[in-house]
């Protein structure tokens, strides 16, 4: 086995096999599945049986309009139970509702009463189906014809349909807020992934200085296969984590929406997710509904969108990884690399921003300079995959973020080389700089 | 045959010439001394010729022919400053260590078991590194820089760290390997050591060969002429013979007498015996050697106050 890859195997085996890195990837998974699925199971968990509401409709008008729900049992009493009631409690009954009047005439005849503290579920009720008559009945006071018909043809709730003209003009519907989402989604991850894995090469390189090994590797080693090797062997890591992540996440919502008594086909999964988030009014439904976003979600080039992900995140973290390296090199203490760390952390602030704001306008100005540069390419680019952009502009990103990042690590391995040799005075970048023209 | 040499080796850095024009010639089989105060430039040639750095200008010759990116399989560098992966266990550090000079995983293995018998730390395989004392730890490391049998074996301080037990220990480990025909380099500012197994011997300071050669011809050529006379002091006093030897000191000690005479070089040390047997009762007669370390502070101290 060749020298690199003897340093990949290391690095890579040594940090899979950690604890944490198990941990993290195992149970990240588990919280994020938890955090979304914990409050809508909860929310599904029935009382043990309905509790008995108690009406005492003095006008006799209302009682006959509340129908019983899952957890609520509205039953008819007559007006002197109540405050019998108040003196010696009937356990059978939770609440009772006391209307003594007309409520239109007079909104403060009814009233909810209860040895408990009333639920918002109990209250919203009430107030929808007394609501919904009074309204209604008011709506018959006024004495016009259809007035109920104009009111309701009057309510527009407007949503535009997308449609994006494909090749051969033919339609298919798409959304922004999906692609926008999907996209975010990615720029965190590569925006999280880069600053995480980046600063385990730092430390990595940091502490094969301070533990002096440096020199009995570089004697068995070049320098450049042994940035490289840590490099690759962590970047494996990260890729690693990112392919469990998203095979977990799957599996774990599949599951989840199995349990709940939902077929688990990956639209499905799409689906909920996207109710998760709130996205626009999906809400689960309709079975039209659900066809407009699986025609959404067939508009977006999952394989493309995957592939270009994982080419950036290589481009990407080569980069930063190898800018990370040689500041590790030059230094011993972690006190040290903030002062080198920040340009870097800002940098990366910067395109995170620069990739949010150009959610709103994926073509823009902002967001084409931005998917360009390279320092920035691989996290606003994200934002903008879901859009389809032209392929000429992802070649022309590629091939800058692959240029630089090859140029980088060239540069950086000039660094990393005199760095790890050179103990005691804290270099400046200025003589960081000179290192790179020694022989 | 030289194993390794070095020809005109120039290192430059930024505002400091570490190496001017080093030129080392190390026999074949030999234990040579790289000698020099801190700061010298020992450690820059010991880099280069470990190829982690290369000369500005100079050549360096492993066995007849200029060095090559391979040659390095046949080097065990044990640096000054040790260090191993704290959190590995000592086991499998060792074998990735050795792969990575060049060995496979079995070979390295066993390699490995027959060394940790050797030493009798088998109980140590599997404990990471941080779990070892310091002794320990430098054990593990002197293993780790001999595991793939190099003929090149450079050693720069190896002593340091060791309890003299492990390190009388280490001593003899280094002169069986001699034996078995490795070539070794060792760098030191502990000249009783060198004076003990070193054959050869080069002296760095200022960045500049200062001395070398074979250790006996070098310590001959700083002899004093100097000697130290016993004798029984009724048997008769030493007379000055100008033209042979002066007398530097007297000193009478109960009965018997010591005195130090200086002797014309061109005098062999025989004549002077029986000039001085005929003059008195000799109970001792001893020239005084410099020792290594003299030779060291004079060389380095003469040569910083002439270029001064």
């Amino acid at each position: 086995m060749n020298k690199i890859g003897l340093i990949i195997k290391r690095e890579y085996l040594r940090r899979v096999s950690k604890k944490s890195f198990l941990l993290l990837t195992f149970l990240t998974p588990f919280l994020f599945a938890t955090l979304v699925f914990v409050p809508l199971w909860l929310s599904t968990i029935k009382g043990d049986e309905a509790k008995q509401v108690a009406i005492i409709d003095a006008t006799g008008k209302y009682a006959p309009l509340f129908k019983n729900t899952e957890e609520y049992t509205f039953i008819t009493e007559k007006g002197s139970s109540l405050e019998e009631y108040r003196k010696n409690p009937d356990k059978e009954i939770f609440a009772f509702l006391n209307i003594t009047d007309d409520l239109l005439q007079n909104p403060a005849a009814a009233t909810l009463y209860s040895k408990k503290q009333i639920p918002m579920g109990l209250k919203n009720t009430i107030d929808k189906t007394l609501s919904e008559y009074l309204k209604d009945e008011k709506l018959a006071s006024y004495n016009i014809d259809n007035l109920k018909q104009i009111i309701e043809d009057s309510k527009i709730n407007f949503n535009i349909k997308t449609i994006k003209w494909d090749e051969d003009g033919g339609e298919k519907s798409t959304s922004a807020e999906v692609a926008s989402i999907l996209g975010m989604i990615l720029t965190f991850i590569i925006y999280m992934f880069i600053i995480m894995y980046g600063s385990m090469v730092m430390q990595g390189v940091m502490e094969e200085k301070t533990n002096r090994i440096i020199e009995v590797m570089i004697s068995s080693v070049k320098p450049y296969d042994l940035m490289m090797g840590k490099i690759i062997g962590i970047g494996f890591v990260g890729l690693t984590q990112v392919f469990l992540w998203g095979i977990l996440t799957s599996v774990l919502i599949s599951g989840s929406l199995f349990f709940f008594g939902g077929s688990a086909s990956p639209e499905d999964v799409m689906t909920a997710q996207m109710a998760a988030q709130g996205v626009g009014d999906m809400a689960a439904g309709s079975s039209d509904i659900s066809i407009q976003i699986q025609e959404i979600i067939n508009s977006i080039n999952f394989g493309m969108i995957g592939i270009c992900f994982v080419l950036y995140f290589i481009g990407g973290y080569l980069l930063y990884a190898a800018l990370f390296a040689a500041i590790g090199s030059a230094l011993e203490q972690q006190e040290d690399t903030q002062q080198f760390m920040t340009p870097i952390m800002l940098l990366m602030a910067f395109s995170l921003y620069a990739g949010i704001y150009s959610m709103n306008n994926p073509d823009g100005p902002l967001a084409f300079w931005c998917s360009m540069i390279p320092f920035t390419s691989p996290i606003v680019m994200m934002v903008r995959l879901p859009f389809d952009i032209p392929v000429w502009e992802l070649v022309v990103s590629f091939a800058l973020l692959f240029a630089t990042a090859i140029f980088i690590v060239w540069f950086s391995a000039k660094i990393y080389r005199v760095g790890i040799l050179m103990y005691g005075k804290k270099p400046s970048i200025k003589e960081m700089i000179k290192w790179v023209r020694y022989k | 045959m030289n194993f390794l040499e070095t020809e005109d080796v120039v290192k430059q850095y930024a505002n400091h010439l570490a190496l001017n024009k080093v030129s080392i010639q190390v026999p074949e089989g030999k234990v040579f001394g790289l000698l020099g105060p801190n700061g010298a430039g020992k450690t820059t040639l010991i880099r280069i010729i470990n190829r982690i750095t290369a000369p500005d200008s100079g050549l360096v010759r492993f066995n007849g022919r200029e060095s090559q990116p391979e040659d390095i399989y046949q080097i065990g560098y044990l640096p000054e400053e040790r260090g191993l992966y704290k959190k590995m266990k000592v086991g499998e550090q060792a074998i990735y260590l050795a792969q990575l000079k060049g060995l496979s995983y079995q070979e390295a293995r066993t390699r490995l078991t027959h060394w940790f018998e050797k030493f009798d730390i088998m109980p140590w395989w599997n404990k990471k590194l941080e779990e070892l004392s310091k002794g320990m730890q430098q054990k593990v490391q002197f293993i780790i820089t001999i595991i793939h049998e190099p003929k090149l074996l450079i050693f720069d301080e190896p002593f340091s760290g060791f309890d003299p037990v492990n390190a009388e220990l280490l001593k003899k480990e280094i002169l069986e390997l001699k034996d078995a025909g490795h070539t070794i380099i060792f760098s030191t500012h502990n000249m009783s050591s060198v004076e003990e197994i070193c054959d050869n011997i080069a002296l760095i300071n200022r960045s500049q060969v200062v001395l070398s050669g074979n250790v006996t011809e070098v310590k001959s050529r700083f002899r004093t002429n100097n000697f130290t006379v016993r004798f029984h002091t009724e048997s008769g006093r030493l007379q000055e013979i100008p033209e042979m030897f002066s007398l530097l000191t007297e000193k009478d000690l109960a009965g018997t007498s010591e005195v130090r005479i200086h002797k014309e070089p061109e005098i062999s040390n025989s004549a002077l015996l029986s000039a001085l047997a005929g003059q008195t009762e000799i109970i001792s007669f001893t020239e005084e050697i410099p020792s290594m370390n003299d030779i060291f502070i004079n060389t380095v101290s003469g040569t910083n106050t002439t270029q001064a």
